[in-house]
């Protein structure tokens, strides 16, 4: 459907909602999705904005190929300035709402100001109207998306939503939709929540926009789907073990990040693996794993939809939870799970269902409860403090410190924070780990080189989907790298954020990346999107997006000095495994990345590089 | 060789590829409601389930027809509507069981499944083998495989 040339624009102070046509200069520039949106946020949003005021805006946004049948065209970004990082956030989820809001006929919806009581957005094709959401407020995501659809009368309605962590000033809260696909990360959901905007249901009857050319078009998505088919990981990892496939290769390479970044191997690995999750538990003779599943248009089908134990201690008496729901995906296993030292899967599903209810971030969440066993083992936080004995490996204070959280009370308000307010407060900041104040993803720099360079330089703060160099330097995607060596990683890293800059800006899903390379995304977007998409068009593309990201961040008044690892990264070796001895060579790495980029030592894009990309 | 639109839930992701071909194929455009297949999501049971016409033999909807628009295709066996006879009264929505057959306000006709003339776009569009286009007699053949690779009669090596 390619871009259907409208935005809306959705005032809150005001309570208005205006139709405007899309700016088609830049959608040549910037393409869609993450590139045009972030456009239309850095030309709107002054950089030094406070994440949670109402001059901040949000933006919903689709790509090109989001509603098409490219595979996995169903994606949509959420823009704003990020809660947890005051950095530039832009955080992608799949399921259904996306194609939904292309079908209704929009590009993207841009949230400005804030509403005096809380409201939610409903769109009904080119029709929309803000509507009192008191009786929401309050509610978790999974009562709202059911409340709405009830009052529509409406069970084909999308809704993407705050819970409640959203509305209490969690910082790491999302935006879910579908009930379990989530724009996860850098507290988009908090600055949702701190405009009184509580859901966006979407309906779209008309479809709109046009293929340039649908015959070429069907063509070349058909042989693109052929190469995700034939490709081992997205034609079989993926679908059987979802990104779960991980869990038990990362460990062994010693890049499994254990107990805050203690150790990187986890003795409990297998037990939380995607292969577990697979295997007949002994109480009920069932495996945890129902079926895996597809987000709109996706022919890889990575999701897992998964029954919890109705034994476990964590939902007895609760047959609420005992339904199929999202997950375990890999990142949330092991950010509930080994970052933890909890080796308990049915208590990671659980706390993984209250993540996906109440829309909080299991990346961060489960690293700040690991920051905090790390705290309470010090002897910093006490048993008193955190209302529970907190030791590293306790499933049962996971799972009360979970919904604490999800409900906003006791400690639950302190591990809302984040890791990095949390170990600030109580004077020990080195211990939290991440970049920007946002957590680690599921790979430990100490084992794989590059994702260290990939962590520190990444514009939304800590983060694997920026430049996933784990697929060369485990997977030998697109070609094998050395994960223990810093050689040659910064144009490793450069190469794998600027393509997937484009890809998230296209309306594509990034793990099609495992597959494709730009030469089989370029005949897709060529034939959908009016203007000649040649592969340098796209390169370029991916540059400027990148570095226009840059450019917010610095104006923000990040400097080089946050272009870097926590300390323990730099100075405490791997203890186990490949990497042994090791630690990272984030310092080594730096510069040559700023070279690469065409950026001075102070990580700044020289006149040159602004003026080769058009900025 | 009459043949069927076979579906098999268990393989079913929910990709919605197959809304998307029948949107396309029919009416010239991407959107999903605007199909004839619905594939349903059964959210707490894990279960996504596409629904579409079976073209039953002695058809409700077609009998049901006061001004005969629906009709059977000679060479696929599908009931189809032909538009320019249906006056959109839709009693046949009410004579379906299935709820297959449906009212398109912007045309003010009815439509349903007509199997695209003998090559469902739905079948070739789904990644999975959810949807296949088979034999009308033999819509049985490959469960009878499935089950007959588990009936074991060899004598075992070492029992
Ligand atoms: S690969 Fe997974 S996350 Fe990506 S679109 Fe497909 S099902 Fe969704
Ligand atoms: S195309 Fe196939 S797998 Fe996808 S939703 Fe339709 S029947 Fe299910």
């Amino acid at each position: 459907m390619a871009w259907n040339r409208k935005l809306l624009r959705v005032d809150l102070s005001k309570g208005t909602c205006t139709s405007e046509a899309l700016n088609m200069q830049w959608a040549q520039e910037y393409l869609g999705q993450r590139g045009l949106a972030t456009k239309y946020f850095i030309e709107e949003v002054d950089p030094k904005v406070d994440p949670l005021a109402p001059e901040n805006k949000l933006i919903m946004a689709t790509g090109p190929l989001t509603g098409t049948p490219a595979s996995t065209g169903g994606r949509y970004s959420v823009i704003t300035k990020g809660a947890l990082t005051g950095a530039i956030a832009c955080s992608n989820s799949g399921g259904y709402f996306g194609a939904e809001l292309k079908f209704a006929g929009w590009d993207m919806v841009i949230f400005q100001g804030k509403s005096k009581k809380p409201v939610y957005l409903s769109i009904e094709d080119d029709k929309a109207e803000l509507k009192d959401a008191s009786h929401l407020w309050g509610k978790t995501v999974f009562q709202t998306e059911e409340i709405i659809k009830k009052s529509h009368q409406d069970p084909q309605i999308r809704v993407a939503s705050i819970g409640r962590s959203g509305e209490n000033g969690v910082m790491f809260a999302c935006v879910v939709n579908d009930l379990h696909r989530a724009a996860g990360r850098s507290g988009v959901g908090t600055v949702m929540g701190s405009k009184n905007l509580k859901a966006v249901a979407v309906r779209g009857k008309n479809g709109g926009g046009a293929i340039r050319d649908p015959k070429a078009f069907m063509a070349a998505t058909v042989a693109a789907k052929k190469v995700l088919a034939d490709n081992a990981v997205t034609g079989q990892g993926l679908p059987t073990y979802g990104t779960q496939v991980l869990m038990n290769v990362i460990n062994e390479m010693g890049a499994l990040p254990t107990r805050n970044h203690r150790d990187v191997q986890f003795e409990d690995a297998r037990k939380i693996s995607g292969e577990a999750m697979h295997e007949k538990r002994p109480t009920d003779g069932k495996a945890q794993l129902v079926t895996n599943a597809a987000c709109f248009g996706c022919t890889i089908a990575c999701g897992r939809i998964s029954k919890i134990d109705e034994t476990h201690f964590s939902v007895v008496n609760k047959p609420e939870y005992w339904g199929a729901s999202g997950g375990l995906e890999y990142e949330a296993a092991w950010a509930l799970g080994a970052a933890n030292g909890v080796g308990d899967l049915e208590a990671l599903q659980y706390v993984n269902v209250l993540c996906n209810e109440d829309g909080f971030d299991p990346i961060t969440f489960g690293a700040t409860v690991g920051a905090a066993m790390e705290l309470y083992d010090l002897g910093i936080l006490t048993k008193e403090q955190i209302g529970m004995d907190a030791p590293f490996g306790s499933a049962k204070a996971l799972v009360e410190l979970a919904q604490m959280t999800a409900k906003g009370e006791g400690f639950g308000k302190e591990l809302g924070l984040g890791s990095a307010r949390l170990c600030e407060k109580y004077g020990r900041p080195e211990l939290s780990m991440g970049v920007k104040k946002q957590e680690f993803p599921a790979y430990d720099s100490r084992g794989i080189q590059g994702m260290g360079l990939a962590y520190a330089t990444s514009n939304r703060g800590a983060c694997h989907l920026r430049g996933y160099t784990v697929a060369s330097e485990v997977l030998g995607i697109p070609v094998k790298t050395d994960p223990l060596v810093t050689e040659g990683k910064a144009d490793l890293v450069k190469a794998f954020q600027d393509a997937t800059s484009v890809f998230d800006s296209a309306g594509v899903c990034v793990f099609t990346t495992f597959a494709w390379t730009l030469a089989d995304l370029q005949p897709q977007l060529d034939a959908a999107c009016e203007g000649d998409w040649t592969m340098e068009k796209l390169g370029l593309l991916g540059e400027r997006i990148w570095n226009m990201e840059r450019l917010f961040n610095n104006a923000a008044g990040f400097t080089a000095k946050d272009d870097d690892l926590p300390p323990r990264l730099k100075t405490e070796p791997a203890k186990t495994g490949p990497a042994k001895g090791l630690v990272n060579g984030i310092d080594k790495m730096r510069p040559e990345y700023y070279k690469a980029r065409g950026w001075s030592a102070e990580g700044v894009p020289s006149k040159e590089t602004l003026a080769r990309l058009g900025l | 060789m009459q043949k069927s639109l076979h579906i098999d839930p268990n393989k079913c992701t929910g990709c919605l590829q197959c809304e998307m071909a029948c949107s396309f194929e029919n009416h010239g455009v991407f959107n999903i409601s605007k199909s004839r297949i619905k594939v349903f999501n059964f959210e707490h049971a894990g279960r996504k389930v596409p629904y579409t016409c079976t073209q039953c033999s002695d058809a409700w909807c077609m009998t049901a027809c006061p001004v005969d628009a629906i009709r059977i295709d000679a060479t696929t066996g599908a009931k189809t509507v032909h538009e320019d006879i249906c006056v959109g009264c839709k009693v046949c929505t009410i004579a379906c069981p299935f709820g297959t057959v449906n009212y398109v306000a912007e045309t003010g006709k009815v439509q349903k499944c007509d199997l695209c003339g003998g090559d469902p776009a739905c079948a070739s569009a789904c990644p999975t083998g959810a949807i296949t286009y088979v034999d009308a007699n033999w819509t049985g053949l490959d469960k009878m495989q499935q089950w007959a690779g588990k009936t074991d009669t060899q004598p075992r090596a070492n029992a």
